[in-house]
């Protein structure tokens, strides 16, 4: 086939995406549209919903930290030439950890010391979770996307029993931990708020959001400032190049992974310390999926994962105000939506390739500037 | 009562194993042409949710296979667009059509029958029936024989019997057709075949329609002989624990059955022990037994090493070279 016309760097790194992204909002827009509804009125009620009060603005970077986490786990992956759909299970396993050590010290320990142990617990569990495949990957050639699935539903059964068989509450009829002492309560933004006297509307934004911060911006210089990310990118931009520069490529996926199953894990900081304060069921709810989304649209860069997760906190605060609003509009448009973004910005991201290039090179001036 | 339980338990592990097969077959097709379909979740359950809907407005079984199969078909056909067709990631497509099918078919389960996502149960005429109801009680003589044949394997609508079928028809498709010479060849070694005058586009998506009709079969099932009604994700899994029954098979039609009946009973194992205990054992935990399916697949993996198992060109789209 004849190679299509490369498209100028600022075209593929911005306009693509916002192209992809247009579409898959045009098809969602389209479902909203067949089922009756306006997608103006569901537009305009989602912004508002999800920026249009301190609360619900709160509520939309509550969701917006659980997806930071996640995408920047499928991105590191993704650096190292992984694909980890793993992310649901490895999230559930570092609440489990996060759970585990709050059920065992909070009531003896000071908050100073068990928050930063649940941290741990949290970000070891989940890079363990994710190790298994990784060595099956690197030293066995499994195939990751296949074992991270099979551990997904491992993890969820792994927490089915323990919740059933060993850590319910007595007397409980719901499967769910005794709630956690206060040491391991993460505080939330209006707690925290409250304390220096400010006022603000409550809700589950917690401090794991700061953390989430500071998690994107140690990805990036992780990844792009140090000679440990270079090894890593390496391997997964070429396992045959990197193993001629003497990286191996066996040791850099299992970095990969633990790193990216680590930030999974974190996940936990979020749904276990922060909001739920006891350990219970499906406190992910699919966080890891969208974490796939997320990255996809973010292209992998710790900016532009910061970017999407926003957008689909927005997307789920929105979704879920829309709810209250319209009862025949379900929250899960937004899991559609997130699914057309998957396939528009994943799987069909050089559909529109040729026909962009063609429009950019048919402008006089740009595309020979864009190429040269 | 031994003899009750034998019979209950292949009854129960063939009803549970339907769909997998199905879907196992679907998988087999689709990945011995070299396409990854990890789809086969979503697939099924946008089929489910097809044949439920059309169930319950037409009142007509056939229509609701149509509508499953056709469902089912278009999404296939939207993974070879997207993969086939564009050279998109394989992996990636099939994790879209998933999470866009575990959502639409929500949407629109609310927007069209506003029970929470829930359809309407289907018309007892519209459900699939026993091809002999008489089969249990046929054998009133041979208590033994009555319960395992009769009862086990008997009692069962056409679907199971179809499923049982297909693995044959499909087994003799892949190794004693040309077509599936072509289509098995197709998966090793693409640019053979593109040699030989054969169209590669072709045969992946003549593979992935054949596999969106048996996804859609398999949905179809859940709702007309299993359940009766759609609910949000009802599929459960079914679809990713077909795929692990197909790694399982090796990636062939026979040995994968053997995988689908292993997770069936170990599924029907798992619901009748629950809270039961065991003597010398105690209580069995269920959910070990629900693991076990995932657990023993990752095993078998990691025992894969050095062995060329999975078709060559898996997942690698094909560049027509000039």
């Amino acid at each position: 086939m004849s190679a299509p016309v490369a498209l100028p760097r600022w075209a593929d790194v911005v306009v693509l995406p916002l192209v992809n992204l247009a579409m898959a909002l045009l098809v969602a827009g389209a479902v909203v549209a067949m089922i009756g509804q306006d997608p103006g009125q569901v537009l305009s009620l989602m912004i508002r919903g999800a920026f249009g009060s301190a609360r619900g603005f709160s509520y939309t970077l509550y969701y917006t930290t659980t997806f930071i986490f996640t995408g920047l786990a499928v991105a590191v992956a993704a650096h190292g030439g992984l694909f980890n759909i793993g992310a649901e299970g490895q999230a559930t396993l570092g609440g489990l950890g996060a759970g585990l050590v709050a059920l065992w010290l909070a009531e003896t320990l000071p908050a100073a010391v068990v928050l930063p142990l649940m941290l741990v617990a949290s970000a070891a569990f989940g890079a363990a979770w994710a190790l298994v495949p990784a060595y099956l990957q690197a030293y066995r050639g499994s195939h990751i996307v296949i074992t991270t699935i099979m551990f997904n539903f491992i993890a969820y059964t792994l927490l089915v029993y323990l919740l059933v068989n060993v850590l319910k509450a007595p007397g409980s009829m719901s499967v769910e931990s005794a709630p956690f002492a206060e040491a391991a309560f993460l505080p939330t933004l209006h707690e925290a708020l409250a304390r220096i006297g400010i006022e603000w509307p409550s809700s589950p934004l917690n401090l794991s959001f700061i953390l989430a911060l500071i998690a994107t911006a140690a990805v990036y210089l992780y990844l792009w400032r140090t000679r440990a990310g270079y090894r890593l990118r390496t391997v997964g931009s070429s396992a045959g190049v990197a193993e001629y520069a003497g990286i191996r490529p066996a040791h850099q996926m299992m970095i990969a992974m633990a790193i990216s199953g680590a930030l999974a894990g974190m996940v936990g900081m979020n749904e276990i310390a922060g909001v739920n304060r006891r350990l219970l069921l499906d406190f992910v709810a699919g966080a890891g999926f969208t974490g796939i989304a997320v990255a996809m649209m973010g292209r992998n860069h710790p900016a532009g994962i910061l970017v999407a997760s926003l957008l689909f906190g927005a997307l789920f605060q929105g979704g879920a105000e829309v709810g209250f609003e319209m009862p025949s509009f379900s929250r899960d448009m937004v899991v559609t939506l997130q699914g057309f973004v998957i396939l528009f910005s994943g799987a069909m991201a050089y559909v529109l390739a040729p026909a962009l290039s063609r429009l950019i090179h048919g402008i006089p001036g740009i595309g020979k500037r864009g190429t040269a | 009562m031994d003899e009750i339980l034998a019979g209950t338990l292949i009854a129960s592990t063939l009803r549970l194993a339907t769909p997998l097969i199905l879907c196992a077959l679907a998988g087999v097709l689709a990945e011995r042409s070299g396409v990854i379909d990890l789809g086969l979740e979503g697939k099924m359950l946008f089929a489910a949710f097809a044949a439920a809907a059309v169930g319950v407005t037409t009142g007509s079984t056939l229509l609701a296979m149509l509508a499953a199969c056709g469902i089912a078909v278009l999404l296939s056909w939207l993974h070879g667009f997207a993969t086939v067709s564009h050279r998109g990631d394989q992996v990636v497509s099939g994790m879209a059509i998933n999470i866009i099918a575990s959502g639409l078919t929500v949407v629109l389960g609310v927007a069209w029958f506003a029970q929470g996502g829930q359809t309407p149960a289907v018309g007892g005429d519209v459900r699939l029936t026993p091809l002999w109801p008489g089969a249990a009680a046929a054998f009133p003589g041979a208590p033994w024989f009555g319960a395992i044949v009769g009862e086990g394997l008997l009692a069962h609508n056409a679907m199971v019997y179809v499923a049982l079928a297909l693995v044959g028809v499909v087994w003799f498709l892949l190794y004693r057709t040309r077509l599936g010479l072509r289509l098995r060849a197709v998966g090793e070694n693409p640019q053979m075949v593109d040699a030989a005058g054969v169209s590669v586009l072709g045969l992946r998506y003549l593979a992935l329609t054949m596999n969106g009709v048996l996804c859609g079969l398999a949905g179809a099932y859940l709702v007309l002989a299993q359940s009766a009604a759609f609910g949000p994700n009802m599929t459960a899994g079914r679809g990713y624990m077909a795929l692990a029954a197909m790694i399982f098979g090796h990636w062939r039609p026979v040995p994968a059955l053997w995988a689908c009946l292993l997770f069936g009973f170990l599924d029907t194992v798992a619901v009748r022990l629950q809270g039961v205990r065991l003597p010398h054992v105690g209580e069995v935990p269920v959910q070990a037994i629900q693991a076990l399916p995932y657990l023993l697949t990752v095993v078998l993996l990691a025992a894969f090493i050095g062995r060329n198992v999975s078709p060559q060109a898996l997942g690698r789209p094909y560049v027509k070279e000039r």
